[in-house]
């Protein structure tokens, strides 16, 4: 039988502990007091690669944003190194986490400020395209939801080994769109376009 | 198809899918998720060290001008994983209601009081044997809309970084013998008695403080690598 300790809904009220300083994105007065460990900007003074921003929206089955998500990402540096990786080999920048934490808007809004990540390894040695491990937390979310985000248009998503096992009619959902300075990458729960979701 | 972390222990989760708690109705994935191997970028995990706490962090006691309402409480325990190994340096968050059932949250609208010295959020980092210590108060008990006189034991969010992506871990910490239990969707979305068991405090009369504050115990088990690294060069 299973000794884990069961998993439970990160409920509606997570975020004066977890993300105390996310909504002041949109309400000056909507920060709490508690210091913010882990945030929406995973940029380091020491960061190389690519600069970029993401921004999403999250819908539940009827289409609404669902306003009290929150969402992590993980993933490595731009020469496509974990900060944890297992050796931990020295990183030229050490300081990079490759972790970020957002809490959701009003409008199920995220949005994270980081680097692109280079490629890393996979399964029998192939390379895997560049992605951002995705994991989702929410009221009505009994245990979290874990996704990846891929980059649209990117030549190694063709040979990901990690890509090829989602049917291609929906390897779509997990693709991050280019638009302006934005990569925008919607989630769905649920409906035509429900976000492909992994069992890990 | 690397299985480095097992998937078996995950049949103490609840289900996505629990109508019972209606608002999983229109968020739980409805199409099959897609089983995948455990690549360096899930068996690979955020490490928060000692540095991204401070003094007092898991004393809740401590973050007003005076000592907040309510019991007094000790809540400590050992992070480990499923092989009851020790979890050290892993970063443990928690949030819970005032003594009065009421969050510090600007959405909270329960009618019952603040209390101006209890902000409710805390966070430390195990020590080399995995253990953890926070002190607080007791929650309280509140209502909330999922159906007819509906209202959340009382209980403690825990927020948990073990050595991967996929030994991350939110949950809530129940108390004892709580006459709400037979009627918290929450709770009883996890079916087996047995596995509902491990959210359950147990009382701690050893380590209570006399004439200063209760315990309770709470360990959390995440999961965790069958082999270690080096079993598998």
């Amino acid at each position: 039988m299973s000794e884990l300790t069961p998993s439970q809904t990160v409920g509606p009220f997570y975020a004066y502990g977890l993300t105390p300083k996310g909504r002041a994105k949109w309400d000056p007065n909507g920060h709490y007091s508690w210091k913010e460990t882990i945030g929406d900007n995973l940029v380091t003074p020491d960061v190389v690669g690519d600069r970029i921003r993401i921004e999403g929206g999250i819908y539940d089955g009827d289409g609404k944003p669902i306003p009290d998500a929150m969402l992590e990402i993980w993933q490595a540096d731009g020469q496509g190194r974990y900060s944890n990786e297992p050796g931990s080999r020295r990183l030229p920048n050490t300081s990079f986490k490759g972790h970020g934490r957002s809490a959701c808007d009003g409008n199920g809004v995220f949005s994270f400020d980081t680097v692109k990540p280079g490629q890393v390894a996979g399964p029998g040695g192939k390379m895997q395209a560049p992605h951002i491990v995705v994991c989702i937390f929410g009221r009505g979310m009994l245990r979290q939801v874990y996704t990846r985000m891929y980059f649209d248009g990117e030549a190694a998503n063709a040979a990901d080994p990690v890509l090829a096992l989602v049917p291609a009619e929906r390897r779509d959902t997990l693709m991050a769109k280019k638009q302006g300075n934005v990569w925008r990458f919607d989630v769905h729960m649920q409906g035509d376009k429900e976000t492909v979701f992994f069992d890990v | 198809m690397s299985l480095i972390y097992p998937r078996d222990g995950l049949s103490a989760y609840p289900k996505h899918l629990t109508p019972a708690y209606k608002s999983t109705v229109k968020r739980a994935p409805t199409k099959p998720l897609v089983l995948m191997p455990h690549t360096l970028s899930e068996m690979t995990g955020p490490i928060y060290g000692h540095d991204a706490i401070q003094d007092n962090d898991n004393d809740l006691t401590k973050q007003g001008k005076g000592e907040p309402l309510g019991e007094r409480i000790i809540v400590h325990g050992h992070v480990l994983d499923e092989n009851k190994r020790p979890v050290p340096d892993a970063l443990v968050e928690l949030w819970q209601a005032n003594a009065c059932g009421r969050y510090v949250h600007l959405v909270d609208q329960h009618p019952a009081p603040l209390d101006p010295n209890f902000t409710g959020a805390g966070r430390t980092v195990t020590d080399k044997a995995g253990y953890y210590k926070f002190i607080t108060v007791k929650p309280g008990a509140y209502p909330w809309g999922n159906h007819h006189n509906a209202w959340r034991p009382n209980h403690i969010h825990f927020s948990v970084f073990g050595h991967s992506f996929l030994s991350r871990l939110v949950t809530q910490m129940y108390f004892p013998g709580d006459y709400l239990f037979p009627f918290d969707p929450i709770f009883n979305s996890v079916t087996d008695e047995r596995d509902r068991a491990r959210m359950i405090s147990t009382f701690d009369l050893e380590n209570t403080i006399p004439d200063w504050a209760l315990c309770f115990r709470f360990d959390i088990v995440l999961r965790g690598r069958d082999k270690t690294p080096e079993d598998m060069d």
